[in-house]
C-alpha cells in the first residue's frame, strides 16, 4: 500500500483505519473479551433464556462430543459398575442410584477452552457416599472414570474424588439430566476444568496408578484445577 | 462497463463460499440441536479446520497468480475516503467512485473479521495442543465476529439480492460487467475517468 491515498487531495486513509482500528481492538478482546461478555450475557440473560435450549447454547453451555454420536439412556437396561479395588464390587441400576443419599449443590463450571456456567444446581450422590459403599479398599488410589461415549475416560485420585463437592449427578437445575450433558450420570467437581467432568459414566474402577485420560493423552493436565493448571 | 476484474471476482466467490462452509460447519458445532442431529462432531471438526486451509490457501494462490497490479490499486481505492465520501456515510447522497463509501467499509471490516477469524481459530486449534496459546477470550472473539458476520453478511445479500436500486451490482461481481446507466447514477465518478479495473 502506499502512504498516499490514490486520488483527490482530500481523501484520507480511513480504509486502513478502520481495518487496523477492527483488528487492534479483535486482538486485545482475548484479553478482555470474556469479562465483557459475561456483563452482556448477564444483560441479554432473559432474551437467550426464551429462546428454545436447543438452538442457543443456553445459559453458556456448549456441547463438546468426542464421538460419532452421543449415548442413548435406556433405564430398563443402564448400569453403573464400580470395580476394581473395591470389597463388593456393585451394578447399580438408576433406581439404586435414585434411592442412595441424594445431595444437592450450587456451583459453577469452568471449562478450559474459556467459557463458565456459572449457579449450576446439581443433585445426585456423593462420589465418597458411593466409594464407601462398595468398600474401597485402602490401595485403590485413582479412580479411572469412563464414559458410555467411546473412547471417553479421565481419572481422579481418591483424594480428588472424596473433595466435599464432587457428585455423580443425575439432576440438573431441578430436571433430570439432559442427553448432551450427560444422561443418566455425569461427574462433577467444580474445582477442575469440565474435561474432568466426565459425562454419560457407565464405569468407575480403582486402581493403584493411573491411565491417561482421554484430554490427557493429548496433552492437557491430569489435575485440572481451575486457574491453576493448563496454563490458565 | 467492466467493473471487477476476474481476480476480484475469484477472491470474493472464494471467501463467499468459504464463508458459507466454514460457518455451516461452525454452526453444527455450536447449536445444540444441529449437534444431536448431525453428530459426528470430530468429522464436522476436521472439516471446518480443513475449509479454513483451503480457504487461505485458495486466497493466497488467486493473490500470487492474478491480476497483482490491479489488487494494489483496489486497495487504495479501498484505502481513501474523499470529502464525497464523507458526505456519502452522512447523508447516503454524493456522487462515488467504483466503490461507495460503505463498501469500502463493508472491504475493510470484512478483512478484519476474516484476520481476527484465522488468528483466533489458529489459537482455538493450537490451544487444544499447548497450554501457552490458551486465552481467556478466545472463544468469544470466534462466536461475537460469527456473530458480526452474519449481521454484515445479511445486509451484504439484501442489498446484492434483494434491494432493487442496488441488486444491479450482483452482476458486476458474477460477470465483471455492469450496465452503463446503472453505473452513471451509483458510481458517478467512477465513469468519468476513475481508472477501474483492467479486464
Amino acid at each position: 500500500m502506499e502512504t498516499s491515498p490514490s486520488r483527490g487531495p482530500d481523501a484520507r486513509p480511513y480504509g486502513r483505519r478502520a481495518f487496523l482500528a477492527v483488528t487492534a481492538l479483535g486482538l486485545t478482546s482475548l484479553a478482555w473479551g470474556r469479562p465483557a461478555w459475561q456483563a452482556v450475557s448477564g444483560a441479554t440473560k432473559p432474551l437467550t433464556d426464551a429462546l428454545p435450549a436447543s438452538l442457543v447454547p443456553s445459559s453458556g453451555w456448549r456441547i463438546y462430543t468426542v464421538a460419532s454420536s452421543m449415548p442413548v439412556f435406556d433405564p430398563a437396561t443402564w448400569r453403573l459398575r464400580v470395580a476394581g479395588l473395591v470389597g463388593s464390587p456393585r451394578s447399580f441400576s438408576y433406581d439404586d442410584l435414585r434411592a442412595l443419599p441424594r445431595a444437592e449443590q450450587v456451583s459453577t463450571f469452568h471449562c478450559v477452552t474459556g467459557w463458565s456456567v456459572p449457579d449450576v444446581r446439581w443433585a445426585g450422590v456423593r462420589l465418597s457416599s458411593l466409594l464407601d459403599r462398595v468398600e474401597a479398599q485402602p490401595a485403590g488410589s485413582v479412580l479411572s472414570v469412563v464414559s458410555a461415549e467411546r473412547p471417553y475416560v479421565d481419572t481422579l485420585t481418591i483424594e480428588q474424588a472424596r473433595l466435599h463437592d464432587v457428585m455423580l449427578a443425575y439432576e440438573m437445575d431441578g430436571r433430570p439430566l439432559p442427553r448432551e450433558h450427560g444422561a443418566p450420570v455425569r461427574l462433577v467437581i467444580p474445582e477442575m476444568y469440565g474435561y474432568k467432568n466426565v459425562k454419560w459414566v457407565e464405569r468407575i474402577t480403582l486402581g493403584r496408578r493411573a491411565e491417561p485420560g482421554y484430554w490427557e493423552q493429548q496433552g492437557y493436565d491430569t489435575d485440572a484445577w481451575v486457574g491453576a493448571s493448563n496454563g490458565l | 462497463m467492466r467493473r471487477f476484474s476476474r481476480t476480484e471476482r475469484g477472491l470474493h466467490w472464494i471467501h463467499a463460499s468459504a464463508f458459507v462452509a466454514l460457518l455451516a460447519t461452525g454452526l453444527i458445532l455450536y447449536v445444540p440441536y444441529l449437534g444431536e442431529v448431525v453428530a459426528r462432531r470430530p468429522l464436522v471438526k476436521e472439516a471446518h479446520l480443513l475449509t479454513a486451509v483451503a480457504w487461505a490457501v485458495a486466497l493466497s494462490a488467486v493473490v500470487v497468480l492474478g491480476d497483482r497490479r490491479g489488487l494494489r490499486q483496489t486497495l487504495r481505492e479501498l484505502d481513501a475516503f474523499d470529502a464525497d465520501d464523507r458526505r456519502w456515510l452522512r447523508s447516503g447522497r454524493a456522487p462515488q467512485g467504483r466503490f461507495n463509501a460503505g463498501q469500502k467499509l463493508n472491504a475493510a471490516l470484512t478483512a478484519a473479521f476474516a484476520l481476527l477469524f484465522a488468528v483466533s481459530g489458529a489459537l482455538l486449534w493450537l490451544g487444544e495442543r499447548d497450554t501457552r496459546f490458551r486465552f481467556d477470550g478466545t472463544i468469544v472473539l470466534h462466536d461475537g465476529l460469527t456473530l458480526l458476520s452474519v449481521v454484515l453478511l445479511t445486509g451484504h445479500l439484501y442489498l446484492a439480492l434483494i434491494h432493487p436500486t442496488t441488486r444491479h451490482a450482483l452482476r458486476g461481481v458474477t460477470r465483471g460487467d455492469v450496465r452503463l446507466e446503472w453505473a452513471r447514477e451509483h458510481h458517478a465518478k467512477w465513469v468519468d475517468g476513475t481508472p477501474g479495473p483492467r479486464a
